[in-house]
């Protein structure tokens, strides 16, 4: 269980104090939690904000009864929390296995490897030994950032945009993966995404807009809360048309 | 040949005793072992210290090893070994010198290799150098690889230096005929105060010829590297050199790619590039559990992989 305390986080931007987070309370306790939001709102900063790639300038982080507020990344990841970026980083030198080995935390075979790398609808074999360097695409190495995050097997996991640049590969098996994550580690899933699909299989929905929860809820109270936002904008709406 | 020697024998040379096939030990500027095969011969010179290796037209899948060990602290040691590798032979050739000095004296080896390599004929060369010992006396190794190579001719070298050694010059030049094709892959780390400078010049003088020469390296602490890389464009060939460097701590690198072309079909490309380790990447590894220091541990690594 993870819990926010009146979490806020400024910014020195131009000598102009920037708010980007403002007062987040919330709960986040054995589910799959979407959060979603207008880009800009301060989703990904709270993503960054709970794996402790950021400090709050205020507020508690609770996690399974402990402040966490003060650990720092590498304490808060061995305490159980996974964070798979919206924008891969890529490493030259160190290949796929290396890498899903570091993120297992102990030496996988190949076969355990393949797995993983399967689940995410990629072949071992192609790609195994392969450098996690400028030569693979977008789309793969979300992919792979995707099979660390189900190699850790931790009870928290936080997926930040992870539909964007997954093309081919359909979207029907990315939900899987979230679902067969969730039977396995038993814990709590949070996704940030602006996908209709993906909001449609979370069991909570978090709004976030100009660094507020503006609204939260189960699916069934969010979902046609947000669609009524969407049809606010009478512009948008006839480009669409 | 005691504990000592066998693990610098091990480090340099990924041998664990004899090893198969043709080989040359020597030790603290002695013979140690030796032994030719067939295929494969050597002699030691008579002019001046060192051996020439005799490699025999259309040898296949031999393998030669040539380590060097200076357990002795303040022995200067000079080498000339010079290779003849036949035509259409395809042989590996694994050199190395490791030095274990904890005595106070500077403990030197100067290698000059010289390879001949003939018509069609195919070398893969591994080379290694390594310095231990908690001594006062330094570690020094300068070595000079020069490469001759004819027609269709190939040859892929690499070259590693990744720890204790204080202080290297390390030379590398070639002549490539028509067709030959050179392909140098150098791995260095320098730590404390050591001072690295390597040079590469590669003449591409025949038709068709082509090489890619890249260096990748990693200096920490306040360590100093110089690294040149030159290639010569003389007739209708392709060129290729990349040096890759990861700077830390307060290291100082210098990059010097250098290309000349002095043919209208030469075509030439550097790539330069001198880092430290981008932050995200540290963080990338800390969220998947591994401290600062483990995670730039495992980032170099990688790199010099």
């Amino acid at each position: 269980m993870l819990e926010l305390q009146d979490i806020c986080y400024q910014v020195n931007d131009d000598s102009d104090d920037k708010e980007i987070l403002k007062n987040v309370s919330t709960t986040i306790d054995g589910h799959l939690v979407v959060v979603t939001g207008p880009n800009g709102g301060g989703k990904s900063t709270l993503a960054k904000i709970i794996a402790g790639i950021i400090k709050p300038t205020s507020g508690r982080i609770i996690f399974d009864g402990e402040d966490i507020t003060e650990l720092s990344i590498t304490d808060r990841a061995r305490k159980g929390i996974s964070f798979a970026f919206q924008q891969p980083v890529r490493f030259k030198g160190l290949t796929v296995i290396d890498m899903i080995r570091l993120a297992a935390g102990k030496d996988i075979t190949v076969g355990e490897a393949c797995n993983y790398l399967s689940e995410v609808g990629l072949c071992a074999k192609d790609y195994i030994n392969r450098e996690i360097n400028a030569s693979l695409s977008g789309g793969e190495v979300k992919r792979i950032e995707i099979a660390m995050v189900i190699a850790r097997g931790t009870k928290f996991s936080i997926f930040d945009e992870p539909e964007a640049g997954i093309d081919l590969w359909s979207f029907q098996n990315l939900i899987q993966v979230f679902e067969k994550m969730y039977n396995k580690i038993q814990g709590s899933i949070l996704i940030i995404s602006h996908q209709e699909r993906i909001l449609n299989i979370a069991d909570n929905i978090i709004v976030i807009a100009d660094g507020r929860i503006v609204n939260e809820g189960s699916k069934d109270e969010v979902m046609p809360q947000l669609m009524v936002d969407k049809i606010a904008c009478p512009t948008l709406l006839e480009k669409i048309k | 040949m005691d504990i000592l020697e066998k693990n610098i024998l091990e480090k340099v040379a990924d041998i664990h005793e004899v090893p198969e096939g043709a080989y040359n030990i020597r030790s603290n500027g002695q013979l140690d072992s030796r032994n030719t095969t067939a295929n494969i011969d050597i002699v030691t010179k008579e002019d001046k210290q060192g051996i020439d290796i005799i490699i025999k037209p259309g040898t296949k899948n031999e393998s030669v090893h040539i380590p060097v060990i200076l357990s002795r602290s303040g022995l200067k040691d000079m080498v000339y070994n010079d290779f003849y590798i036949g035509e259409d032979a395809d042989v590996t050739i694994v050199a190395g010198c490791g030095i274990h000095n904890c005595g106070v004296d500077t403990s030197e080896h100067d290698g000059i290799h010289t390879f001949y390599i003939k018509k069609g004929a195919k070398v893969k060369y591994i080379e290694k150098h390594y310095g231990e010992g908690d001594g006062e006396g330094k570690k020094i190794l300068n070595p000079t690889t020069v490469i001759y190579i004819d027609d269709g001719g190939y040859m892929e070298m690499d070259t590693v230096q990744i720890k204790g050694v204080d202080s290297t010059i390390r030379n590398t030049k070639a002549v490539l005929g028509d067709n030959a094709t050179l392909i140098i892959n150098e791995k260095l780390m320098t730590h404390g105060v050591q001072t690295a400078e390597t040079n590469f010049e590669v003449d591409m003088d025949g038709k068709g010829s082509n090489t890619n020469v890249v260096s990748r390296s990693v200096a920490r602490d306040k360590s100093k590297q110089v690294l040149n890389l030159k290639i010569n464009g003389n007739n209708e060939c392709s060129g290729h050199s990349e040096c890759d460097s990861i700077i830390m701590d307060a290291a100082s690198v210098t990059a010097i790619p250098q290309l000349v072309a002095n043919n209208i079909d030469a075509a030439l490309i550097h790539e330069a590039a001198i880092g430290k380790i981008a932050g995200e990447q540290l963080i990338k590894l800390m969220t998947l559990g591994l401290t600062e220091k483990e995670a730039e541990e495992q980032i170099v690594n990688g790199f010099l992989k």
